[in-house]
């Protein structure tokens, strides 16, 4: 009997490597990275050393808030300021708290900007970075707040400000509290402008709606990266109304330089030295007696 | 314009059948011998209290159906009763006339001043001349021309704000939807003279608001103000428009609400029922309410001006340090 079933056995383990298990077909969770328009495969650490800039396709993935400070600031000079600000949930929406908290967990932000000083290429900004990773990057109290308090340290400071720009626009859960977040940091920006100082958006995908209609499309200079999505009104809401198929390079970067509406669009990879150059190029006293 | 027979909404539904059925009783007491003025009576007092329970007492939606109610006087509607030589001006210089937004100046009280507002149509043929009261970029930017050229003439500025957005079309994207939104809250919040921005129907979204950074934002009582509509809001939240109702009392978009939430000055409290029940007697509330905010804000310095719509904007929103 015993030999019998030591038959089988041996067969079961002769077939049984030849299907492999799962554990061995799983890579640790995040050591690759596969580029979402391309579905090219590099080494994750070889992604950021990239900038996130697929090799293949010259797609610009998405970056987290942190990735972009790595990116543009001058090591370790970077301090994140209003940390500690809480998002409330003004309207009651249920659930809306505990999504904010998963966010923030899934991100390490408070909210969908983080906002500090640092220095680009030596030289000191106050910089705002939205992250589409929280909350689709949408604009509630929070963001509006941080923002503006950004503007005011820029302008206290008189340092120049760059913003980069990530959103879906107001966020609906603070509703009309979210829609006037677009005329406070207005207001602020104002003020900063007013003192000569230098505003640089970047607008990076997604910049849409109330983000895009506000901050986002008047800086001094207004640059974006290639192929971002930016718009006002949403393409399926546009193609509804009008009835007619869009372009297929409708609200790209590309479509609104082409368009007027972009002083440049700028690769990832020239992004910091063209911020520095820009920057160096707004030194005040350019004018002996400006 | 006010004697016009009125469209009736839903919710007055049990008002127009009361007043259908004492209409049919005078009119059957007239034909026939018969005594039914003790009904009548009581009915009469019935219909009273029920106007003031369904008027008193609306609901957000219910707020919303008047705010879009198609005899709603418009901008246009208002300004002759309110102000006087109104001169209607036009063009961006840029590129176009965008008749969804007008503008001119006008004299309040004796005082110049700019008039700005959206516009609707009222009949089909209007309602596409004016695009339904939703701009192109043309017209935030003849607004901000006008705004400019009160600021050099040291007139107040008064924007009537009536619109369901800015309109999501491909020629207003090409020539800077954004652009021109963002523009007018920037530029408004420089402004060096007094700054009035008045609700008059939908205020919707970013639309709306490039015409609202003002140093007082006032809502008639039947207002609305909202970063989407109801219908959008319940298609986005729960991806069901049918839920627009709940999404109208979810938001807080009403002119209550608004100043409950301290973003809003004054409340301008309408003819019950609506302003379309009485556009002339409504004017004067929405002339009383002016008169109110620029005798707050005329003797405000021009550095004073900015200053106090820096504080206004920069206090708005909730969150916990």
């Amino acid at each position: 009997m015993t030999m019998i079933r030591d038959i089988f056995k041996r067969n079961r383990e002769r077939n049984g490597p030849t299907i492999p298990s799962k554990a061995a077909k799983d890579v640790p969770e995040g050591l690759m990275f596969k580029c979402p328009e391309c579905k090219h495969i590099v080494l994750t650490k070889e992604m950021a050393k990239l900038q996130k800039v697929c090799q293949k396709c010259d797609h610009h993935c998405k970056m987290t808030a942190q990735e972009r400070v790595e990116s543009l600031m001058d090591k370790d000079t970077f301090e994140s300021i209003d940390d500690h600000l809480k998002t409330g949930n003004p309207l009651g929406f249920p659930g809306y708290t505990e999504k904010i908290e998963a966010d923030s967990k899934k991100t390490g932000l408070n909210e969908a900007v983080l906002t500090g000083t640092g220095k680009i290429d030596g030289q000191p900004v106050v910089a705002a970075i939205m992250d589409s990773h929280f909350r689709m990057g949408s604009m509630g109290s929070v963001v509006g707040e941080k923002i503006t308090r950004a503007v005011e340290l820029a302008t206290a400071k008189g340092y120049p400000f760059v913003i980069f720009t990530a959103s879906g626009g107001a966020r609906m859960q603070e509703g009309v509290l979210s829609l006037m977040q677009m005329a406070k940091t207005s207001v602020a920006l104002k003020r900063h402008s007013n003192e000569g100082l230098l505003f640089i958006s970047v607008l990076t995908h997604p910049t849409t709606g109330g983000v895009s209609a506000s901050f986002a499309s008047v800086g001094d200079i207004n640059i974006a990266e290639p192929k971002a999505l930016i718009g006002f009104a949403g393409r399926r809401v546009i193609e509804q109304t009008v009835r007619e198929k869009l372009p297929e390079d409708f609200q790209t970067a590309e479509f609104l330089l082409a368009h007027g509406q972009l002083d440049a669009v700028v690769h990832r990879h020239n992004m910091q030295k063209t911020l520095s150059s820009l920057i160096r190029l707004h030194t005040k006293g350019a004018v002996a007696h400006g | 314009m006010a004697n016009k027979a009125q469209k009736s909404l839903p919710f007055e539904e049990p008002l127009i059948q009361l007043r259908k059925k004492i209409t049919e009783l005078k009119e059957y007491t007239q034909n026939a011998e018969v005594d039914l003025s003790a009904e009548i009576d009581s009915l009469e007092a019935r219909l009273e209290n029920l106007e003031i329970e369904i008027y008193e007492d609306m609901k957000p939606w219910d707020r919303v159906q008047v705010a879009r109610h198609p005899n709603r006087p418009t901008t246009l509607d208002y300004i002759p009763y309110v102000f006087e030589d109104f001169i209607e001006l036009h063009g961006d210089r840029l590129y176009g006339d965008d008749e969804a937004i007008v503008g001119g100046i006008a004299s309040f009280k004796g005082q110049p001043v700019t008039v700005i507002g959206h516009q609707r149509g009222k009949e089909t043929k209007e309602n596409v001349r004016r695009n339904f009261g939703m701009p192109h970029p043309e017209g935030y930017r003849k607004a901000l021309r006008l705004m400019k050229q009160a600021e050099k003439f040291k007139r107040p500025i008064i924007c009537l704000i009536d619109t369901k957005g800015a309109y999501p079309g491909k020629a207003a994207e090409e020539r800077g939807q954004s652009e021109a939104i963002a523009r007018n809250l920037v530029e408004m919040a420089g402004l060096e003279v007094p700054v009035i921005s008045i609700v008059i129907g939908e205020g919707g979204s970013g639309g709306a608001l490039a015409l609202g950074v003002g140093n007082h934002i006032l809502m008639l009582e039947n207002s609305t103000f909202s970063v989407i509509s109801p219908e959008g809001a319940a298609s986005i939240l729960w991806k069901d428009s049918a839920l627009a109702q709940t999404a109208a009392e979810a938001m807080k978009i009403t002119a209550p609400d608004l100043l409950e939430m301290g973003i809003i000055e004054r409340m301008i409290p309408e003819i019950r029922g609506g302003a379309h029940h009485n556009p002339v007697k409504q004017a004067e509330f929405l002339s009383e309410a002016i008169e109110k905010s620029l005798s707050e804000l005329n003797p405000l310095n021009p550095d004073g001006l900015i200053d106090q719509r820096y504080n206004k904007f920069k206090a708005i929103g909730v969150f916990t340090e």
